[in-house]
């Protein structure tokens, strides 16, 4: 690692002839490091002060800090984009972005650099220039980690917030089939635009695939519907038609039929049926099917 | 590019096997306008299934040839629209409407041979 370090220095050195900003760095990281038991407890006696770390025990969070502590000074050392961005994914990944909200994560860090820049400032009170110009190089590579820590921890939300609606989308909408060329589609829960688009390109597959002639859509699980998702259900209606499908849209609640009929949505084209029984039998009658009870059942019902 | 029409005892098949230009579009309509009331066909199928795209253009003229064959006493039926390129007609509004459509070929026929012996009053019932 030190290694590392000194040879990314080394280069950066003959590269860009930063060689004042590079040394006021060494000199900065060397003294964060000199004492970093000191300023660390300040940083974690700061940061419960704060109540930013509620969700850890003290010790955990001594243990985390020191890892942290000294991953943000190679950090600031390297300052290459690949170490900072390294410190920022072992960060949004670990168990501090699982306790704790974003923003707070962030206070933690930037209260790193406080505590820091507050610790550079006593040493170098004697000569004002020189702490001028190593508080500079400080607030570059401080800031620098920084943002790399946010948009880190803000990729890794997306990361999560998306897979997880992968996984819903793809639990979310089973295609069934009942019969031949007969298929049931329950939907459940609430439609936004582009899960009702996701539905729409679902439906056209599985069109496609089965050579189904009808397809009923139930939607006795959802909850709201709005103008965009109605319009939505009717473009599906439309684009199963031209595949040479028909749709039958079933289970309407009392307050959508309300809502559609109030936001005055042109459903002249949809097919609906009561309830999801309903629509079955009339695809089934559409399809030619007719379902005979045996006798015995008949018996039953009879007796009944 | 033209589009071969070819004869099915009382069908004419027109499989459209690249994407079209306007004025082949145009030739199209032409050709199957004139050879519906030539083979005294009683329906025409157009097979759309090559083609990944569908603007408003080529979807005015398939109107336009549904309707102009209807004037000339057959009916048509449009197969084979890909589940992307049906999804964006809807989106652009363009939905065909009053033309019956079919999953494939196959499906195509099995609707007009279906409708044989109604046909007569189907199209009698103007634009249904």
């Amino acid at each position: 690692m030190a290694q590392a370090n000194a040879r990314g220095e080394n280069t950066r050195l003959t590269q860009t002839r930063t060689e004042p900003a590079s040394l006021l760095i060494r000199e900065l990281v060397a003294h964060l490091r000199e004492h970093r038991v000191e300023l660390r407890e300040e940083w974690v006696r700061r940061v419960t002060e704060a109540r930013l770390l509620t969700a850890l025990s003290e010790s955990e969070s001594m243990t985390n800090s020191a890892i942290i502590y000294d991953q943000y000074v190679d950090a600031l050392e390297a300052g290459s984009r690949d170490a900072v961005h390294e410190f920022a994914r072992t960060l949004a990944t670990g168990v501090i972005a699982q306790e704790v909200e974003t923003d707070k994560a962030l206070g933690i860090i930037l209260l790193m650099g406080d505590v820091s820049r507050r610790s550079l400032r006593t040493k170098y009170q004697s000569n004002v220039s020189l702490m001028n110009r190593i508080l500079d190089a400080f607030d570059e590579a401080t800031n620098r980690v920084s943002i790399a820590v946010a948009v880190g921890f803000v990729e890794q939300r997306e990361r999560t917030i998306r897979e997880q609606q992968e996984v819903l989308q793809e639990l979310s909408t089973p295609v069934l089939q009942v019969r031949d060329r007969l298929l049931i589609l329950p939907i459940s829960g609430v439609i936004d635009p582009l899960r009702a688009r996701r539905i729409t390109e679902h439906i056209l597959r599985a069109i496609r695939s089965t050579r189904a002639k009808v397809i009923v859509i139930d939607i006795t699980g959802v909850a709201a519907m709005d103008t965009g998702v109605a319009n939505h259900l009717v473009q599906t209606v439309e684009a199963s038609r031209l595949l040479g499908a028909s749709v039958i849209v079933t289970g309407l609640s009392p307050e959508i039929a309300q809502t559609l009929v109030r936001i005055g949505v042109d459903l002249t084209k949809m097919n609906t049926v009561g309830d999801l029984q309903g629509g079955i039998e009339q695809a089934e009658r559409y399809l030619g099917y007719s379902v005979v009870m045996t006798t015995e059942l008949q018996m039953e019902a009879n007796a009944r | 590019m033209e589009v071969p029409i070819l004869k099915q005892g009382s069908y004419l098949i027109a499989t459209i096997q690249t994407a079209l230009n306007d004025s082949d579009l145009l030739e199209l309509r032409d050709s199957l306008v004139a050879k519906v009331g030539v083979n005294r066909s009683r329906a025409v199928i157009i097979d759309v299934s090559a083609l990944d795209i569908m603007d408003s253009f080529s979807c005015r003229t398939l109107s336009d040839v549904a309707q102009m064959i209807r004037l000339r006493g057959a009916e048509t039926i449009i197969v084979g629209i890909q589940p992307e390129v049906a999804f964006s007609m809807v989106e652009l509004g363009l939905t065909l409407e009053g033309i019956p459509t079919a999953l494939d070929l196959e499906e195509g026929l099995e609707y007009l041979d279906r409708n044989r012996k109604n046909a007569w009053r189907e199209i009698g019932s103007a634009g249904r």
